[in-house]
């Protein structure tokens, strides 16, 4: 397989002289944040700014008969108490479908619930303060009348007609069903050596940004406009949803994006809160800000995961896989999130399992869910941790049956490295993918071979120690096919403006936004690279709708491969208007000329022939001795989104070394490898980051991360004393090495990183504990993994 | 206890002189009151330590400490110590090594990160994990921030990281 971008094409505009890409340069811009002086939302404060408090419902399903508010209007500093009816004659309510997943329903949706509220956390009324301790204040004089309603808490019995219907006029429980057949399933099944059945099991977890979410909303009804400022990864989709929802132009909303306190797709959603939020403002005429404190980010923020999946995998005694097959049941909550939808992750998971493997017999259902629990919907690698586990839990189940270890399995059924291109049972198109070459160099960094015999020694030592192993793909820079094909007003397309200006720096606007992984950088690299300049004299300003190219924004692992293409490409066109300039100004042709190091030089040679700076004084002070007739144009536009392949996918594989103690039930993380390909590597140390980070919210996800609900729909641990994050003393050192694959459907050849950690990570270190536990005959197919399911699966409790 | 109490104290070298409510906690104080927003509040149950400053020399969470409290104390903050210039080097290994994403727990993990250098000169790896475990970092996974840190102590004891 590839190893590096040469082997696969020639000298790219990148393979410049002084060219950034591929290096580890540092981010710019770290020092304001490392020295506090950073701007995240709830940092900011406006003139006459209030601040609001939700008041929410301590039920998980109840209806609403009354609610008095004289007491808290009466209280010190309230400006006032907003119930649902009150504010929906401000916004509309919203349906969270998409044409695309054929079925899908949900019901209207209101920024306050008016009536009825469906999860404990959803709000009743907004108490407005001129501080957030005044409105806390008045919160607590409120006083609300509920009567009580069954709550659906049990997805497996959702669907039963025993069941409540959480939504009368929707008829069920159901949201949305998707069932695919593919190949010769039964006939495959029947004709394998060895069939094994599984169920896996995975609970809900949630983000925990270490900032919560922060909107602070300011309606000037002087210029009729409202600014939001929000952390969000989608600055458009929020322009776009607001300003529909309260009955403005798209021209009337402003939204921008400071710094982001983390964001892992918590917040590429527009919640309801925020929404109300913004019509407060509008309401009031007046700066809104709303900070969740922590106990609403556990109750409110989207919840992610909760599945049921059954899975079967058909096997012959050489190995050979014939089938898979699932049946996928997840809950998500009361409604449909909006816009994107919540069926996404299911669909997902029926398009991802098996992915890795060349085998043709699939046939999957998954099942969508309504529940009186928060809201599920995208979370960082959106229904991978899901297909990979039970795709990886089943082979690693198969391995063992058959007694074959568990990387000669994968060798002999992964994807071979020149099958490309070619489509999955599931019709998911791959371009080019290098499992075997990700496999090799993995099986190389972990010495696998090695760890075996110390493993071996050490059961004899009564030292119970796991290796697991997980191949998986990864959707990235994903096209109009997520959610413009079925109707979401969510763009698919970044675009990038790059200037010259007059000092001869370049100014980037770019529609990606930055919450940490590096957009900035990145950006800086490619416009520095393609256009001679220094990184330190590119500057990126990002995420203002009112001065940022129209875009998606950064989700779904595309800021690199799709923001970095049309930065890639507005730095060609630049530097070819630089060029003509220079050719006018020089007397010589464009084609004789390069930009190196700031100065315009000699293609051949590379004498300096002007400096950029000068050229710019030039255009801009004295355009008057330029030839007549000739306009230069230091400025350029271009955007981007693929159009060949719906998503770019990538591969990666991951390993995880772990000890686990069979009298407590403890397991300790040992080592941990990843390779991945994620095509061209813009720089190096961001990717290893992104992995790095992406690999502890897996692990978390693994073994600690649950929130968990009672049988009456409460959240019982909402806080981070009793949710567990993973923190530095318990998480290992993580390997990481790559294999490079470059998209060709773009010049700069970058796929997605940001997600492919996450994806892996569960999968593997179950596989591992179920190696640790191969000589109990135990196994555990459900996460978090806590130390009670491995007593339990020892037979210990 | 609902009137404003009269309190006295230095933050980062500055008198300061102010009336706060009993209720008021410190990372409230810092940020609302005196515009460091470097102090970040994360969880306001003293867990993620994204509010971690230090007062009379110790590092404490400011969310579960009231502003009454430090009538008379010497609070410094990530502001105050980046002017200072204490943790320049630390944080400059914090750049070169990306152990920060999204920069929110940053001030507090340099605020620790400090506070362990000062009592240990020669940590390990496992005792830079064990110490800054009072640290949530939901971005890097932790592996770049404990590097940064290794680097700081070979620099700091002269030895090439």
């Amino acid at each position: 397989m590839n190893d590096g971008v040469e082997q696969t094409r020639g000298l790219s505009v990148l393979d410049r002289p002084n060219s950034y890409i591929g290096k580890a340069v540092p981010r710019p811009n770290l020092d304001r944040l490392m020295q506090g002086r950073g701007l995240y939302v709830s940092d900011m404060t406006l003139p006459r700014m209030v601040h609001v408090v939700f008041l929410r419902s301590p039920h998980a399903h109840a209806k609403i008969l009354n609610i008095d508010s004289v007491a808290a209007k009466a209280m010190p500093g309230v400006i006032a108490v907003v119930t649902g009816r009150e504010l929906a004659d401000v916004i509309t309510p919203w349906i969270g479908v998409l044409t695309h997943l054929k079925g899908l329903k949900s019901a209207p949706q209101h920024a306050i619930a008016i009536d009825r509220v469906r999860w404990q956390g959803e709000a009743v009324a907004a108490i407005v303060a001129t501080s957030r301790a005044l409105a806390e204040d008045a919160a607590e004089q409120m006083s609300v009348d509920y009567e009580e309603l069954t709550p659906v808490t049990n997805m497996r019995t959702a669907l039963d007609p025993a069941t409540p219907v959480i939504h009368a006029d929707l008829g069920d429980n159901l949201a949305f069903e998707r069932n695919l057949d593919a190949g010769a399933i039964d006939k495959a099944f029947s004709d394998s050596d060895e069939v094994v059945e599984a169920e896996f099991v995975f609970g809900r977890h949630t983000g925990v940004t270490l900032e919560p979410r922060a909107v602070l909303a300011d309606w000037n009804a002087g210029d009729r406009r409202l600014t939001i400022y929000q952390g969000t990864q989608a600055p458009h989709m929020v322009q776009n949803i607001s300003a529909k929802h309260l009955g403005l132009e798209e021209a009337q909303v402003r939204v921008i994006c400071k710094d982001v306190g983390g964001s892992f797709g918590i917040k590429v959603h527009i919640y309801a809160d925020e929404m109300a939020t913004y019509a407060l403002s509008k309401l009031l005429r007046r700066p809104v800000k709303f900070v969740a404190d922590r106990v609403e980010s556990f109750s409110t923020d989207i919840h992610a995961r909760d599945h049921v999946c059954k899975g079967r995998i058909g096997v012959n005694k050489d190995g050979t896989i014939n089938a898979f097959e699932i049946d996928d049941l997840t809950g998500i909550g009361p409604y449909s999130m909006y816009p994107r939808t919540s069926a996404i992750e299911a669909n997902q998971v029926v398009n991802l399992v098996g992915g890795p493997y060349a085998t043709p017999n699939y046939r999957a259902r998954a099942r969508v869910v309504f529940q009186n629990k928060n809201v599920t919907c995208q979370y960082r690698a959106v229904g991978h941790p899901i297909a990979c586990s039970v795709t990886e839990g089943l082979v690693d189940l198969a391995a063992r049956r058959i007694g074959m270890d568990p990387v000669e399995i994968r060798r002999r059924n992964l994807i071979r490295d020149d099958a490309y291109p070619c489509a999955s049972p599931s019709g998911m198109k791959f371009e080019a993918l290098s499992h075997h070459a990700s496999m090799n160099k993995l099986f190389a960094m972990m010495n696998y071979d090695a760890l075996r015999a110390e493993q071996a020694e050490l059961r004899k030592q009564g030292i119970y120690r796991g290796i697991g192993i997980a191949s998986f793909i990864e959707v990235t820079n994903p096209a109009a096919a997520f959610y413009g094909v079925g109707g979401a007003r969510i763009s698919s397309q970044d675009g990038v403006t790059v200037r010259l200006d007059a000092s001869g720096s370049v100014v980037c606007h770019t529609s990606i936004t930055e919450q940490g992984q590096g957009s900035e950088s990145l950006t800086a690299q490619i416009v520095g690279s393609v256009l001679g300049v220094s990184m330190n004299r590119v500057r990126v300003i990002l995420g203002d709708t009112d001065n940022t190219p129209y875009g998606g924004g950064t989700w779904a692992s595309r800021g690199a491969g799709i923001g970095g293409e049309a930065a890639l490409q507005s730095a060609k066109v630049l530097r070819k208007n630089i060029l003509d300039v220079a050719a006018a100004i020089l007397q010589a042709k464009p084609d004789d000329l390069d930009i190196v190091d700031n100065a315009v030089v000699d293609l051949v040679g590379g004498q300096q022939r002007i400096e950029l700076h000068e050229l710019a004084r030039i255009v801009y002070f004295r355009p008057d001795t330029l030839p007549p007739g000739f306009q230069a144009e230091l400025m350029a536009t271009r955007h981007f989104v693929p159009r060949d392949y719906p998503f770019a996918f990538t591969n990666g594989i991951q390993a995880s070394w772990l000890e686990v103690d069979p009298n407590t039930g403890f397991i300790t993380l040992l080592n941990h490898w990843v390779v991945e390909d994620c095509g061209t590597l813009i720089n190096p140390q961001l990717v290893d980051e992104q992995i790095r980070g992406g690999v502890v919210q897996g692990l978390g996800a693994a073994l600690y991360e649950h929130c968990i609900y009672d049988e009456r729909g409460q959240l019982t641990n909402a806080n981070m004393a009793d949710y567990l994050v993973p923190m530095s003393g318990e998480m290992p050192d993580i390997d990481i090495g790559h294999v490079m694959s470059p998209t060709m459907e773009t010049e700069l050849g970058a796929k997605g990183a940001g997600e492919a950690g996450t994806a892996g990570a569960a999968a593997c270190v179950a596989n591992a504990v179920n190696d640790a536990l191969a000589p109990f005959g135990a196994t555990v197919t459900e996460i978090p993994l806590t130390p009670r399911l491995v007593l339990a699966a020892l037979g210990s409790i | 206890m609902t009137e404003p109490v009269a309190v006295s104290l230095t933050v980062n070298g500055e008198r300061i002189d102010a009336q706060v409510l009993p209720r008021l906690n410190l990372a409230d104080f810092l940020r609302e009151h005196l515009g460091l927003t470097g102090t970040h509040v994360g969880c306001e149950h003293g867990v993620c330590g994204a509010c971690t400053v230090r007062v009379d020399g110790d590092i404490v969470r400011a969310c579960l400490l009231l502003a009454v409290q430090t009538h008379n104390a010497f609070v410094e903050t990530i502001e105050g110590l980046s002017d200072s210039g204490e943790v320049a080097d630390l944080q400059a290994a914090f750049c070169s090594r990306n152990a920060l994403q999204c920069g929110y727990c940053t001030p507090g993990m340099l605020m620790a990160a400090q506070d362990l250098l000062r009592q240990n000169a020669a940590p390990d790896r496992a005792q830079i994990r064990e110490h800054l475990s009072g640290n949530y970092c939901r971005c890097t996974g932790y592996h770049a921030i404990v590097d940064a840190v290794e680097a700081t102590v070979l620099a700091r004891r002269g030895e090439q990281p």
